[in-house]
């Protein structure tokens, strides 16, 4: 069926089975649970930074469907390694994504494109951004600084520990 | 207001069967496409479909003799109180109740249990009083008792269900005491189908003199229901759940309770005199019905009933049985689900809430969907009940009188799809 083949990518698949990230980090810089109350789905988000201001690691603990996961799992993918700043960059051209607009050209976004079917199922948006909004939440417990660059989403709550 | 019954009987109430092709034709809803695919409504306990009667009959209202209730002399005010009121002795009459006036219109259950918590127990719970809940509970049962003990300090203790999904009576005596006041509990469960046996409960309850509060949200739709039978003190539904209208909500209340109880809402209609400095109240049931009600809503739930008796409320009770034997016994033909609830059809209500052990809730939802069905995933509102379950979520598919066999059958169908999707083994 042509609109769930869109959705349910292989890759997307892959990485809901065997998501990047499970090992949990020996004292994280920061802790967090986001939580989305409209359908119950949870994530726990470690992350260590290192002092020149770079993720050196990410461990996810996600509970809830393919799409959250695999979500979670992509952004681990993509961001162990990337300085805080090309973490937010990535995280705005992905809510952008998510809203309609289009990838930037000339840049390549690895299995990350594959959730663009995602924007064809509206209800399910809320998933695939999960595990961002908890990373910007995230990013704004770890140096209160970068609060202004990050923006909470009503539907989605995040706690910090 | 007269309701065209002739339209409303779908099925002779003579028969053993519905006739639920007759049934079917009635809902225009049921002509809709989604994807492409003919629809399969399964969403029912979130909210039925409406038949033609009840829009007909809400649209003739406002067509016919729209005005305000219980204020002008002028003929079109006559008529419209008389149908919000011929409401409501329909009402009393479809729940045996013991009277007309002791039925009231609210907006849904939850406003009707919020009335309770505050018109009955602000002024009977005390601090170290206690109100015994069930597991079970949809939100809308359990948060106004939590508001209350949070105001009050009385003490919310809470009954268990088995691994088969029933309640734990057999530890009903070790939680109701002296200090029971209210016994809120719901009559059938909308997670797990369980349909609880009220009047034991109510026979317990009543025993230590607490009161009891039926939610009856999952109870009118699949059934008889008999309030004085149920021995309940209290019984709240919602008729959009059963045909009627969104928008209108009931509670009963035994007549003498109500008698003793205080205004829920202040404002016009529910008063006798104002002054400027204080107020006296209206007679029971006007005084918990503040403003201008929802009149139009009130005459599509009359003929909602008028079309469910035309059906027959215990031939809608074998429908559900039936569906159930047949749904529970597919269901258990795929290894990879567990299905949730008791396992005897008769038991529970026409709902089935499974998951799939690789395919999360939502995901089901989507890909069903896809197929032109109407499922829920996700957690019923009954957040309590699924950590007891040990899930985050379920999908719920919810079977009403215009859902036949065949519509199990694409269920399962649409169940195998979601594992091909998913790449997985059946
Ligand atoms: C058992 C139960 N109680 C209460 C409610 C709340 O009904 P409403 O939202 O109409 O107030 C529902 C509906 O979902 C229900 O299933």
């Amino acid at each position: 069926m042509q609109g769930l083949d869109d959705l349910y990518r292989e890759v997307i698949l892959d990485h809901y089975r065997t998501p990047h990230g499970s090992d949990a980090l020996e004292n994280p810089a920061v802790k967090v649970e986001g939580f989305n109350p409209l359908c119950g789905d949870e994530l726990v988000m470690e992350m260590s930074v290192d002092a020149d201001g770079r993720i050196t690691a990410l461990h996810i603990e996600p509970n809830g469907c393919s799409i959250s996961v695999a979500s979670a799992s992509m952004l681990v993918q993509q961001l162990s390694g990337k300085t805080l700043q090309e973490a937010i960059a990535l995280k705005d051209i992905f809510k952008a994504v998510m809203r309609g607009e289009s990838w930037p050209a000339g840049q390549d976004f690895g299995d990350l494109e594959a959730l663009e079917g995602v924007k064809n199922f509206p209800v399910r948006v809320k998933c695939a951004l999960l595990a961002w909004m908890t990373l910007e939440q995230a990013l704004a417990q770890y140096d209160p600084e970068l609060a202004g660059q990050v923006e909470a989403d009503d539907d989605i709550e995040v706690k910090t520990h | 207001m007269t309701i065209d019954t002739e339209a409303a009987t779908g099925a002779s109430s003579g028969s053993a069967e519905l006739d639920v092709a007759r049934i079917r034709a009635d809902f225009p809803i049921l002509q809709r496409q989604v994807h492409g695919k003919p629809l399969v409504y399964l969403d029912n306990s979130a909210t039925t479909q409406r038949p033609d009667a009840v829009i007909d009959a809400m649209s003739n209202f406002y067509r016919t003799s729209n005005a305000n209730v219980h204020r002008g002399v002028h003929l079109l005010s006559e008529e419209a109180t008389d149908a919000y009121e011929g409401a409501r002795a329909k009402v009393a009459a479809f729940l045996n109740a013991d009277s007309t006036q002791s039925v009231i219109f609210t907006r849904n259950t939850t406003e009707s249990i919020n009335l309770v918590a505050h018109a009955w127990a602000r002024r009977h719970v005390r601090k170290d009083d206690e109100i015994l809940l069930t597991v079970m509970e949809h939100h809308s049962n359990l948060v106004p008792w939590q508001l209350l003990a949070q105001e009050r300090g009385c003490k919310l203790r809470f009954l268990d269900i088995d691994e088969a999904g029933h309640l734990q009576l057999e530890n009903l005596n070790e939680v109701l005491n002296e200090h029971t006041r209210l016994v809120a509990l719901t009559h059938v469960s909308n997670a797990l189908g369980t349909v609880n046996a009220i009047p034991t409960i109510a026979c317990a309850a009543h025993s230590v003199g607490a009161k009891v509060l039926v939610d009856g949200a999952q109870g009118v739709p699949h059934g008889p229901v008999d309030v004085q039978a149920l021995d309940c003190d209290f019984y709240a539904y919602s008729p959009h759940k059963a045909l009627g209208p969104l928008g209108i909500g009931v509670l009963w209340a035994r007549r003498d309770v109500l008698e003793e109880m205080d205004p829920f809402l202040g404002g016009g209609e529910m008063i006798r005199d104002v002054t400027l400095e204080r107020s006296t109240w209206a007679a029971v049931p006007h005084k918990f019905e503040a403003g201008t009600p929802s009149v139009a809503d009130a005459v599509g739930l009359g003929a909602s009933i008028d079309y469910l008796e035309g059906v027959g409320t215990a031939q809608i009770r074998q429908h559900e049985v039936k569906i159930n034997e047949y749904l529970l016994g597919r269901l258990r033909e795929l290894p990879w689900l567990t299905v949730y609830g008791p396992q005897d059809p008769r038991d529970r209500c026409s709902l089935a809430s499974f998951n799939d052990n690789q395919i999360h809730a939502h995901d089901l939802g989507t890909i069903l969907d896809q197929h032109g069905l109407a499922i829920r995933a996700g957690h019923h509102c009954a957040k309590p009940l699924m950590r007891r379950l040990g899930v985050m979520a379920t999908a719920r598919a919810s079977f009403y009188i215009y859902n036949d066999l065949d519509e199990v059958d694409r269920l399962v169908e649409a169940l195998f799809e979601a594992r091909k999707v998913f790449g997985l083994a059946t």
